[in-house]
């Protein structure tokens, strides 16, 4: 019988539809596993924003990936049981979000400040001279900025509790 | 389960209803970063109300899409604040600061509710409702300390939308029994917070609060009771809908 553990690592190559260097596993929406019998497993997702419109579409591209590796019977769902914050992405997830040109979020306390928000980390140079330029961005988890140093906007996933 | 689904309903319909005028600003905003912001807070929003329509399709209600879409506007439950146009983008922030913090103060209470469904949903709602509260902290301070024009514009549009903000905390036919179970800390005590909150904002900004004497809350939308804007609203945001409901677009 296939363990968890080796649906976790097929579920590794599923990569977030807006992020493609971004695997799922590596955000931390995907919340829990189980195998529940000879090829049945279950599946939850959380979104990292509620209204995150790409949630239906991962699940599909989860239970996609299952099929693929032979499982019959897959239920995956959506629920906020473990809600997402932005402290669960992994140190790979991290990582993969730079080299996509985004900046990581910061890590924070259990609450967000216009602090923290200021003075991200500029993805190209490095350089900690920049502005928020607005907590809006092209989706729900992004927020813009501007180097005040390479003189380039760039954008963060947004630090969320 | 009445006095649940009632909240519920109120709060659904609040969300879906400032999102669809959020979403009114898409394409138009003062600046392309705003046109941005309120596109993004239209989807936050609705995505809050349809989380929450998911809570009532658990109590039996019907499946979200078919319950914000297929009501007439009669049937809703959102506050007549809400619904007002958006007007100028001066009124589009001042409603925004003043339903947003009321917003964010409602889910962090919920947060702690005692019916576990809703407080799920408010734990997570409540985090991602920091921005759209900063954002409108921003605005209204730098709007009410801009020049001569701003500022006047931002004090009359507060003088405008204050009746009818206060109408957010109309109570419930259930109130009692909701703060009795711990399931909501009730309108009254949720508008004296929300008060404490906004007032020394609204200061900095170098604006003013109406004075009491002068308060009269826009009751009713909890009861069905309606302005015009909200038939406008509900036939251009069903429009595509009706056309076939529960198909797939």
């Amino acid at each position: 019988m296939i363990t968890e553990k080796e649906i976790w690592s097929a579920l590794e190559i599923v990569k977030d539809p807006e992020i493609p260097t971004l695997s799922m596993v590596d955000m931390g929406i995907i919340t829990k596993v189980e195998v529940r019998g000879e090829s049945n497993v279950y599946v939850e997702m959380t979104p990292t924003f509620t209204g995150c419109p790409a949630i239906k579409m991962m699940e599909n591209m989860v239970a996609d990936r299952l099929k693929e590796i032979g499982i019959e019977t897959i239920q995956v769902t959506t629920t906020f049981d473990k809600p997402w914050n932005s402290n669960k992405l992994t140190e790979r997830g991290l990582m993969c979000l730079k080299k996509h040109g985004l900046a990581p979020p910061p890590k924070h306390e259990g609450e967000i400040t216009m602090e923290l928000l200021e003075h991200s980390i500029c993805p190209h140079c490095g350089s900690k001279n920049t502005d928020m330029k607005t907590p809006f961005g092209p989706t729900l988890c992004r927020s813009m900025h501007y180097c005040n140093d390479c003189l380039q906007a760039f954008e963060q996933f947004k630090p969320v509790v | 389960m009445e006095h649940i689904k009632e909240l519920l309903y109120k709060m659904a319909d609040d969300l879906l209803v400032i999102g669809h005028r959020n979403s009114e600003w898409t394409g138009l905003g003062p600046i392309l970063e705003e046109d941005i912001a309120f596109s993004s807070m239209a989807q936050d929003k609705i995505g809050h109300s349809q989380a929450l329509f998911q809570i009532l399709h658990q109590l039996g209600e019907p499946e979200p899409d078919t319950n914000a879409f297929m009501r007439e506007a009669k049937q809703f439950h959102n506050a007549q604040f809400l619904e007002l146009q958006n007007d100028d983008y001066d009124f589009s922030t001042i409603r925004h600061f003043l339903f947003d913090h009321a917003d964010q103060l409602r889910f962090d209470n919920l947060a702690n509710s005692s019916y576990e469904p809703l407080a799920k949903v408010a734990r997570k709602i409540k985090g991602e409702l920091k921005y759209h509260v900063f954002h409108a902290d921003i605005w209204l301070n730098k709007l009410g300390n801009g020049n001569e024009e701003s500022h006047a514009r931002m004090q009359t549009a507060l003088n405008n939308a204050w009746n009818y903000a206060l109408g957010m905390f109309e109570k419930g036919d259930y109130e009692e029994q909701l703060i009795a179970d711990t399931i909501f800390e009730g309108e009254q005590s949720l508008q004296n917070r929300w008060l404490a909150v906004i007032t020394p904002i609204i200061e900095k900004a170098n604006l003013k609060i109406p004075a009491e004497k002068d308060w009269e809350p826009v009751l009713g939308g909890r009861k069905g009771y309606h302005t015009e804007n909200l038939d406008q609203l509900v036939n251009e945001m069903s429009e595509v809908f009706r056309i076939e409901p529960g198909v797939e677009w």
